[in-house]
């Protein structure tokens, strides 16, 4: 293997880590949080905000950024260890985590957080102003990439599918979404709620240029991320990332499956532990 | 045997011009390419309705500043919303009831909670069809004005819908208009009326009778006010466009002065429009003058002519003069 991508590798290794144990000290603050989603995403973001994302961490708003859209507002504690890791917000800041009056609310809302571009929560929203901001890109020239992340249980919501179709219709290669497959939404496993597979044909037909990867496999992520953005045709591009709720923490993992995973006072410093045992280090 | 009368029509495209009325063309479109040129960051879209927005003639002179987005108006507000965010200013068009109805959340969340300069123009408020309910948008006043941040205004004719264009252009946020489209009926230049967002304006004073309106129930009112001179019942006219941010001090100012009943007549239901805004703005002041509501029931309104409708729920001319007279007796 080539040195360098093994270094990027292993770097990236260790950007997921400190994303991972970001989450965990803001789930600490307040006793609760998404901590099985951020778990499971947390590759993904290392991936994008490490690796393929053109940003200035200190400039959230510099004209030529790419954008991220998180269309699910509750993995905004993902987001918020994201930006920490990225060097937008400072580590510190994470203490006031869900707090009054903090910028990190435990939904992610634009006018809140520097990085944060919208304001989700009612979820299936975030491809619809992706395809918007995509097009105001394209309008003034920009060769910007535009990044949504949302979850498999939107898919449930039309609207979703109103942007899916538009993004093709409008050709936009700028476009990049990211599904969570982490098969559970509030009610239970998503594809069980909502049958909603074959995901790839679906996308497929859609008129999108689709990839399946396992979304805790940083390779996978990474490979599919370049290759996201450079494959060649006019077409949207779309990231169909299967993850496991709770990774990185193996006894969240085997916990009973569920939108809000129940953590104990105590299990905070427990999971991180856990976390850094696994990544070969000290908590 | 007698001809079969001739029946009257529920057609989608009636315009709302009386008979022997001047009317203009399509003024919300012209305004905008007119302003257009000026602004390069307006951008047109629409979901299916260009047509019938008027917006059409937005689009065969900007075609590349046109978004048709599809019958889909979720998709129409995120979108936009979208644009905006990247520093364009959209107009978007659709019909009052799926803008309102259909796309609410939309326009809350992505457009209103951020504050994006994004006008929503939306065709066929109030009973401006007799189509049924699913056009019928009775309600869309009471669902604007609840949302934070959102302006709200409802033009009276393609006069003030040439002056609001602009104007809304220059007010930074997101914004509501109704909009009239097609032939539309032009009546306040004979009154030296000028559109200014925010500003309710008296069109004719009057000793009898106070009718506060907005929207085509003006264009109503004003013609009330003409017939009822022949019974001696002098009827002055203040028009208030702008919904919200209403202009309570002129509305507390001209109901304020004694011995005037004041009228609210509004193209809308009786929940949550002009009527209830200025009932409570009233209240709030200690300002009681004797109050009456000219607005459309809380119903399902019937399909049928317009003029049959408008008869039926009481706010055509004939029919608001005659309620008038009954209430001052």
């Amino acid at each position: 293997m080539d040195t360098s991508i093994k270094e990027a590798r292993t770097t990236l290794a260790e950007h997921a880590y400190r994303i991972r144990r970001n989450a965990l000290l803001m789930g600490e603050v307040q006793g609760q949080g998404y901590i099985g989603q951020a778990l499971d995403i947390a590759d993904v973001l290392a991936v994008a905000y490490c690796h393929a994302m053109n940003l200035k961490a200190e400039d959230p708003q510099w004209e030529g950024r790419d954008r991220f859209l998180l269309s699910n507002g509750h993995y905004a504690i993902a987001l918020y260890a994201a930006l920490i890791e990225a060097g937008t917000i400072p580590q510190e800041e994470l203490e006031t985590y869900g707090s009054d009056d903090s910028r990190l609310p435990m939904s992610g809302m634009a006018s809140y957080t520097p990085g944060m571009e919208m304001s989700g929560g009612s979820l299936g929203q975030g491809l619809t102003i992706a395809v918007g901001r995509c097009l105001g890109l394209k309008r003034k020239g920009s060769d910007a990439f535009v990044y949504t992340l949302f979850s498999d249980g939107e898919l449930d919501e039309g609207a979703v599918w109103e942007g899916l179709m538009s993004a093709a219709h409008w050709k936009l290669d700028n476009l990049i979404a990211i599904v969570d497959v982490n098969n559970q939404q509030a009610d239970g496993p998503s594809g069980e709620i909502m049958a909603f597979e074959p995901l790839v044909e679906k996308m497929e037909a859609f008129g999108w240029f689709t990839q399946r990867v396992d979304g805790n496999d940083l390779d996978a992520v990474l490979e599919a991320f370049d290759a996201a953005r450079q494959h060649p045709e006019p077409k949207p591009r779309m990231i169909i990332a299967d993850t496991r709720m709770g990774c990185g923490v193996p006894f969240l993992e085997a916990r009973e499956k569920n939108h809000f995973i129940r953590v104990d006072e105590h299990e905070w410093q427990l999971a991180l532990q856990a976390l850094a045992a696994g990544a070969g280090r000290t908590a | 045997m007698t001809p079969k009368p001739k029946l009257k029509t529920s057609a989608m495209i009636a315009s709302i011009a009386s008979e022997g009325q001047r009317t203009q063309a399509a003024p919300f479109g012209h305004a905008l390419v007119k302003l257009a040129a000026e602004r390069p960051e307006i951008v047109g879209m629409t979901a299916d309705l260009a047509k019938y927005t008027d917006l059409h003639i937005f689009a065969q002179v900007y075609p590349e500043r046109f978004y048709q987005m599809g019958m889909a108006e979720q998709l129409l507000m995120g979108a936009a919303a979208g644009l905006a965010h990247e520093g364009a200013m959209p107009f978007v068009t659709t019909y009052a009831v799926f803008a309102t109805r259909r796309a609410y959340d939309f326009m809350h969340q992505a457009i209103a909670e951020d504050n994006l300069n994004v006008k929503i123009a939306c065709a066929l408020p109030g009973l401006t069809t007799g189509y049924g309910p699913s056009h019928q948008a009775a309600e869309d006043l009471a669902l604007m004005r609840a949302m934070p941040g959102m302006t709200v205004i409802d033009p009276c004719d393609a006069l003030e819908i040439e002056q609001m264009v602009p104007a809304v252009a220059d007010h930074p946020g997101p914004v509501y208009m109704r909009l009239l489209r097609g032939a539309v009926p032009r009546v306040l230049d004979e009154y030296d009326y000028r559109f200014e967002l925010g500003k309710a304006k008296v069109l004719r004073g009057g000793r009898d009778v106070l009718v506060i309106s907005s929207g085509i129930m003006t264009m109503r009112a004003l013609e009330v006010a003409r017939e009822l001179q022949a019974d001696n019942v002098d009827v002055a006219v203040l028009h208030v466009p702008t919904i919200k941010p209403l202009d309570t001090s002129t509305i507390l100012r001209e109901a304020g002065r004694s011995g005037r009943l004041v009228v609210v007549a509004e193209n809308h239901t009786t929940i949550g429009g002009l009527g209830e805004a200025i009932g409570t703005a009233l209240l709030r002041a200690g300002v009681t003058p004797q109050f009456r509501q000219i607005a459309l029931p809380d119903a399902f309104l019937d399909a049928g002519a317009l003029p049959t409708l408008h008869d039926r729920y009481g706010i055509s001319t004939r029919v608001m003069a005659n309620t008038i007279k009954t209430w001052i007796g």
